[in-house]
């Protein structure tokens, strides 16, 4: 009775990549009201997040704010000044180059920022822990941890 | 307590099953459980629609389909719409022509996993519940523009920009609307709501003061304009439009446009029972005056009387959607500058006023001016208490496994606060016993 499916990191992957692909998307595509359409679902599996986080409070609001009420202003403009049916936005290759340049760096100091946080690591491993438990345990508790026990 | 249950018919499956697969069958039963009020609901209802119009318009209505009442004819209707070519235009927007159905039916859907049906019957226990549901289906609007846009014709973008311009306008003053039952009970959990209105008819928040009644008013006819219905239905102007946003979808599609409708009007009406009319309890404390609701009744007798509370809340339901297709035939339909101008004009100035006096009266009239409640506003009831922090099923399981993962108790730890009845834990408790084949009885 092993755990194959974890649910809990399936939603969490599903709605991570879903936020992920169609935000990518949102850059690539060149029918602006796909666009508006695709960042409309990119929200939403945002709030999907918070749903899983715990947060309903803040989730909600992200769909009634975002979702509800600025993107539905983003496609009103969008679609009452495009001056065509399928108004096409093309992306040059130079700026295509620069985005990739501005996008990356930034993509990789909030990597590096992310797992550089310790709190927000995985613990150690166990056997590395009694080194440094035992000092930060008894310090001002007066317990005594496990492993002098 | 559908969130209790739930893990423990999980857990007892997942002696068989793996406990994946187990939890994956158990949220599929609730979700298809759900499934049947948008599709039943939506058939049903339309068949009360011919009917009721038909009344309305001194005839008869389908009387031949299925016998007396031609109640077969919704049978009819459902294998006619599956059975039509599936067209699409050729300019329209391949993707997001065949999405935009969808959508609606997905906002329209996802508001009923908030709206409890009982005490404590709710899919999802959201102490934020009642503005969940308006955020849901303030999404619905997505799927009218999408299809008006991508149908690539002028009739639908007319529609789509009528409806989208309507129901956001309106999602204002419904709010103010909504604000006063929350304010009255202190809190935006939709169970918490319904209990508070339990007892006799005068409990109900409709009763609470002369503001409170009026508001249920305006909150009915901004919640008519939000879902579409006549009189503000020019999205779908039958003699003006065509048939406005939704000309260009037959078949399944078009059926998809009208479950997601249906189920709106739905939503809103059971809202409207939960907030105004007491939700599962009826004019008559039946359940209670039996002895079913007293802590130390048998479980199956709360069940009893959480079913009962359950018929009640959707009686309530469709008689609101009765009268929304009652105000259909009956009144005539509004322009968009008429639409615009009740929103704005009248809607949303009267919905202050109202909440004002509302909470005026609150602060001032704790007690009620006649004194005839039988509780205190914003106390909490003698038999409520906060839930079991672990899930039971997973405390006193003998190989020791996490049955259930940390994020998950947390969240019911935070979210379910208030279930009213203490027997309903030691139900839980000695129901998981049992089921982990722990020592019998309790």
């Amino acid at each position: 009775m092993d755990e194959v499916i974890n649910w809990q990191s399936f939603f969490f992957l599903l709605f991570a990549a879903v936020a992920c692909v169609f935000a990518v998307a949102v850059v690539v595509t060149s029918n602006v009201v796909r666009m508006a359409f695709y960042l409309i679902l990119s929200l939403g599996a945002t709030a999907g997040l918070f749903f899983l986080a715990g947060a309903d409070f803040v989730a909600a609001m992200q769909l009634m704010i975002y979702v509800g009420g600025t993107l539905v202003l983003l496609i009103f403009g969008v679609m009452l000044t495009a001056q065509s049916p399928f108004i096409s936005l093309k992306t040059h290759s130079g700026e295509w180059i620069l985005a990739a340049i501005l996008g990356g760096s930034l993509l990789a100091v909030l990597i590096q920022t992310a797992i550089g946080v310790p709190d927000w690591t995985l613990p150690a491993p166990v056997a590395a822990a009694p080194a440094e438990a035992p000092e930060a345990d008894t310090a001002g508790t007066g317990r005594v941890p496990a492993q002098l026990v | 307590m559908v969130q209790e249950g739930s893990f423990a018919v999980a857990e007892y499956l997942a002696q068989w099953l793996p406990s994946w697969l187990a939890y994956l069958l158990v949220g599929l039963i609730q979700t298809q459980l759900l499934l049947l009020i948008p599709f039943v609901g939506a058939m049903t209802f339309v068949w009360m629609e011919r009917k009721v119009s038909a009344r309305i318009q001194d005839r008869l209505g389908p009387t031949r389909v299925g016998g007396q009442f031609g109640w077969l004819q919704l049978l009819a209707d459902g294998i006619k719409l599956l059975n039509k070519e599936d067209v699409r235009p050729n300019d329209a927007d391949a993707l997001l022509f065949r999405l935009a159905p969808y959508i609606s039916f997905t906002a329209s859907y996802a508001a009923l996993l908030a709206l409890p049906f009982s005490n404590g019957w709710v899919v999802q226990h959201l102490n934020t519940g009642v503005f969940f549901i308006l955020a849901v289906l303030g999404l619905e609007v997505f799927g009218v523009i999408l299809a008006g846009y991508a149908s690539a014709s002028k009739w639908s973008l007319f529609g789509a920009m009528r409806e989208a311009a309507q129901v956001v306008s309106y999602e204002v003053p419904l709010g103010m609307c909504v604000v006063v039952p929350v304010m009255i009970a202190g809190t935006m959990d939709l169970v918490k709501i319904g209990n508070e209105q339990a007892g006799w008819f005068w409990n109900w928040y409709l009763f609470h003061d002369p503001f409170t009644f009026i508001i249920f008013w305006v909150y009915f006819t901004c919640a008519t304009a939000s879902v579409n219905r006549a009189p503000f239905d020019l999205a779908e102007a039958e003699s003006e439009l065509v048939a406005g946003f939704h000309t260009e979808y037959s078949g399944f599609r078009w059926l998809a446009f009208y479950m997601a409708e249906y189920g709106s009007m739905f939503i809103v009406s059971g809202l409207a029972a939960i907030l105004f009319f007491g939700g599962w309890n009826g004019p008559i404390p039946i359940a209670h005056l039996l002895g079913w609701t007293a802590p130390d009744a048998h479980p199956f007798l709360h069940w009893l009387g959480n079913l009962l509370g359950m018929f009640n809340l959707v009686a309530k339901g469709v008689l609101g959607v009765t009268f929304m297709i009652w105000v259909r035939w009956t009144l005539p339909r509004l322009r968009i500058d008429q639409v615009m101008t009740t929103c704005l004009k009248y809607c949303t100035p009267i919905a202050a006023v109202m909440f004002l006096g509302a909470a005026v009266w609150t602060l001032y009239f704790p007690g009620g001016v006649l004194g005839i409640r039988s509780r205190p506003y914003g106390a909490v009831a003698e038999n409520e208490e906060l839930r079991p922090v672990a899930p039971a099923a997973s405390a006193p399981t003998p190989t020791g496994e996490p049955t259930a993962t940390p994020a998950r108790t947390a969240q019911r730890v935070r979210g379910d606060a208030g279930s009213p009845e203490v027997a309903r834990a030691s139900d839980i408790e000695s129901s998981a016993a049992r089921v982990v084949g722990n020592s019998g009885g309790e």
